[in-house]
């Protein structure tokens, strides 16, 4: 569509007294065709992301339990933001996040980075290699969760996992359900690394290969040894822009862990991000819609507040100016 | 409430995958045209004017033939077309959002559940006394109490679940020890039972430490909520009991990550354990798979108190916001209070439940012999049933208590203290 909505003009052109007419048609069949294409995905913002942001804003000034509608009645002002913040449940969530962050980012990125150095420099089946470590990224959390939960992290002797230590003579782990020792952690990071790592891969031989080859040869000239040197003087300076860009994409990923925690990890209370919590709170047997909807809003304040300052130190969008 | 739920995980998997948030934005312009086309459509094909149309929801059974069956008793029924909406997952969920719709065929306008004072409060379900009134004797008082806010009746009580310890006596007399009478001879029994490739006991994977709350405050002779909606248990009842439970979840004699929770009895099948936390539903298939070497007890008495058993169970109630709801009610009064072949089909066919009208009971073959008929009797003797007003807020709270004192070790005084005081807040709210 986009093809000939531009060809038209150019068709037209040498007819010289219908050009005008011919631009304007070829104005509002481009803007059609941009509203075709723009359209759905706006309105989909808008009935699915806009109005329930707004509505939920406005449900958590009432007491709206098991209702969406509440009557003036239910109105409990900040009631519903200072139950929140007080609330043990709500603190302890928002911790068990801010540690699974500051172990999940670096770990994922250094093992996308390292992969990429490794892959990059592959010579043989280049593209079964990396092929193999993308295609993760394609499962889905739900899917890989329960696979995680009942073959290779299950807690009796014909797990995976267990069956692997059954032969060093270690007895079998209770993975999952038990936070002390926490190997949960184990089975979630590892799950999350295994559906992750290959996208971020991707991103980094993208922009490995967009590193002017005489910059080596230049710093190999200037007698700098090939590896730890030329890394840490070369390429990562060289990758800036997309590690900024891949640190933030593995935060915003992150912040929006629900699947895997809520089917790994769901009931207990030590291993609850602030989405499983809020999620249990406002949809789960609680309903309370009014208290669920002002965590969301002081999460999503939070959220902003991170993203702007992260933005400030690693300068995300002035990439061009290094 | 992790202990009167029977969904299948994996199944619960399915529906949250439908919640999935990015998902959902994902398909957010895919779904936003296909309204759009569909509301060019205008008829939906439902509230059409040749009679009355009503929705039933159902969670999903574990028990093959279940579904069948309702929509066979769905189909009897001549005074309105009732069309069955059998809910795989996460029915708490489902329904809830379920009970907020608005329009005629999004809603169920008979559904099965848990009374919980939040439905009564916020108007979601209407009394039943006027259908119920001729028959009220003919339930057990609980199953009465469980269904009633301030003085009205809200459900009728499908099937009675008791909940209980099923155990293998060949692996007992194995290790000659009888069938524990206490919590204390659990624990020993469960560590002599443990064998290389065999627990001694399961009690459930997420809820083994939340489960025990109710019967370390039951075996005491306590209660959840006393008649005047105080707290009805005190510190030292369960404190001591939920340092017992520690011990247990200390010792390495607890099956604990099974594939399927303890709602499930594929962990006793495959024995996986010796004695398992499960409900009377599966007896058919344990013992289909061990035959005469299975039996039951009720959960052993902490502290000197007496053994429990958890009645659970299922109820039906009319949504308020049906447009029919006399006919709804007309069709629960057909189905579950009148309809004795069904309610003994539904009851006895499938898993086994206890019929809830006792005069029915008598009719119950199944029921009368072995392990069935020492179910039956441990759960009139020893039964306890949920209290409507014991609201899921009160429950997530002892929840939470009884997993960080039993799994991570917190101090139980302050535990108990911050568990009180939430469960008080919550009376204060409604009936202070």
């Amino acid at each position: 569509m986009a093809v000939s909505a531009e060809a038209a003009p150019d068709a037209k052109a040498g007819t010289g007294e219908h050009a005008p007419r011919a631009r304007r048609g070829a104005r509002w069949r481009t803007s059609l065709t941009f509203w075709c294409f723009v359209a759905p995905f706006l309105i989909g913002l808008l009935v699915f992301t806009v109005i329930p942001v707004v509505w939920s804003a406005y449900l958590s000034f009432f007491d709206a339990t098991n209702t969406v509608s509440p009557t003036p009645e239910d109105f409990v002002g900040f009631g519903n933001y200072t139950a929140m913040l007080t609330d043990p449940a709500f603190q302890d969530s928002l911790i068990t996040f801010s540690v699974f962050a500051a172990f999940i980012v670096p770990v994922t990125f250094a093992c996308s980075l390292g992969l990429a150095l490794m892959l990059n420099r592959v010579r043989l089946m280049r593209a079964f290699f990396r092929s193999v470590f993308f295609l993760p990224f394609a499962c889905s959390y739900v899917v890989a969760a329960l696979v995680w939960k009942m073959s290779i992290f299950n807690g009796v002797r014909y797990g995976l996992a267990n069956t692997v230590l059954d032969l060093f003579g270690v007895d079998e782990i209770a993975w999952l359900f038990r936070p002390d020792p926490p190997w949960f952690w184990l089975v979630i990071v590892s799950l999350r690394l295994w559906i992750q790592v290959g996208f971020y891969m991707i991103l980094f031989i993208a922009a490995l290969q967009q590193i002017p080859q005489h910059l080596y040869e230049a710093a190999y000239v200037d007698g700098a040894k090939p590896g730890r040197q030329t890394f840490w003087h070369i390429t990562l300076p060289q990758l800036r822009a997309t590690s900024v860009a891949v640190l933030m994409l593995i935060l915003i990923a992150a912040y929006q862990a629900f699947d895997e925690f809520l089917l790994l990890v769901g009931t207990m209370p030590s291993a609850r991000p602030p989405l499983v919590y809020l999620y249990q709170t406002s949809l789960g047997m609680q309903q309370e819609l009014g208290t669920g909807s002002a965590g969301a809003l002081i999460l999503a304040l939070l959220i902003a507040l991170v993203t702007l300052l992260q933005g400030k130190f690693l300068g995300f969008g002035n990439s061009e100016e290094r | 409430m992790v202990a009167f739920k029977r969904n299948d995980p994996s199944q619960q998997t399915l529906a949250k995958l439908a919640m999935n948030r990015r998902r959902m934005l994902a398909l957010g312009g895919l779904a936003a045209g296909a309204g759009a086309l569909s509301a060019c459509g205008g008829n939906t094909g439902r509230g059409s004017s040749e009679g009355v149309n009503l929705s039933q929801w159902y969670h999903q059974y574990g028990e093959a033939g279940t579904q069948q069956a309702a929509e066979k008793y769905a189909a009897a029924y001549k005074d309105a077309t009732v069309t069955i909406n059998w809910i795989p997952g996460d029915y708490d969920t489902a329904l809830s959002s379920g009970l907020l719709a608005e329009k005629e065929g999004d809603y169920p306008d008979v559904f099965e559940g848990h009374l919980n004072r939040a439905m009564v409060e916020s108007g979601q379900i209407v009394p039943l006394d006027d259908i119920l009134a001729d028959v009220l004797d003919d339930y057990t008082p609980d199953d009465l109490a469980r269904n009633t806010i301030d003085g009205k009746l809200y459900g009728v009580r499908m099937i009675d679940d008791p909940q209980f310890l099923y155990y293998r006596p060949s692996l007992l007399e194995a290790q000659g020890i009888t069938p524990p009478a206490t919590f204390e001879e659990l624990m020993s029994a469960a560590a002599a039972l443990t064998t290389g490739d065999v627990k001694g006991l399961f009690l459930g994977n997420d809820d083994s430490a939340t489960k025990l709350f109710q019967p370390i405050v039951f075996s005491a002779g306590e209660t959840l909520l006393t008649d005047a909606n105080e707290i009805g248990f005190t510190k030292e009842t369960v404190l001591a009991g939920a340092l017992q439970v520690k011990e247990l979840h200390d010792s390495s004699s607890l099956l604990v990550g099974a594939p399927t929770e303890a709602w499930d009895p594929s962990s006793i099948i495959q024995n996986l354990c010796a004695i398992q936390w499960c409900g009377l539903w599966a007896l058919p298939q344990i013992i289909e798979a061990h035959g005469d070497d299975i039996n039951v007890i009720p959960f052993p008495a902490f502290g000197g108190g007496t053994p429990t058993v958890f009645n659970g169970g299922w109820d039906t109630f009319v949504n308020a916001k049906s447009a029919n709801v006399e006919e709804a009610k007309a069709f629960v009064k057909w189905l579950w209070i009148d309809n004795e072949e069904f309610i003994l089909d539904w009851n006895l066919s499938y898993g086994f439940h206890i019929p809830p009208r006792l005069s029915m009971r008598g009719s119950a073959e199944q029921l009368q012999s072995g392990p069935a008929a020492e179910a039956v009797r441990i759960s009139e003797e020893f039964g306890w049933a949920e209290n409507p007003n014991w609201t899921p807020k009160m429950e997530t709270a002892v929840d939470d208590m009884m997993n960080h004192i039993v799994l991570e070790g917190a101090d139980p005084d302050a535990e108990f203290d911050a568990a009180a005081a939430t469960i008080q807040g919550e009376l204060d709210s409604i009936f202070g």
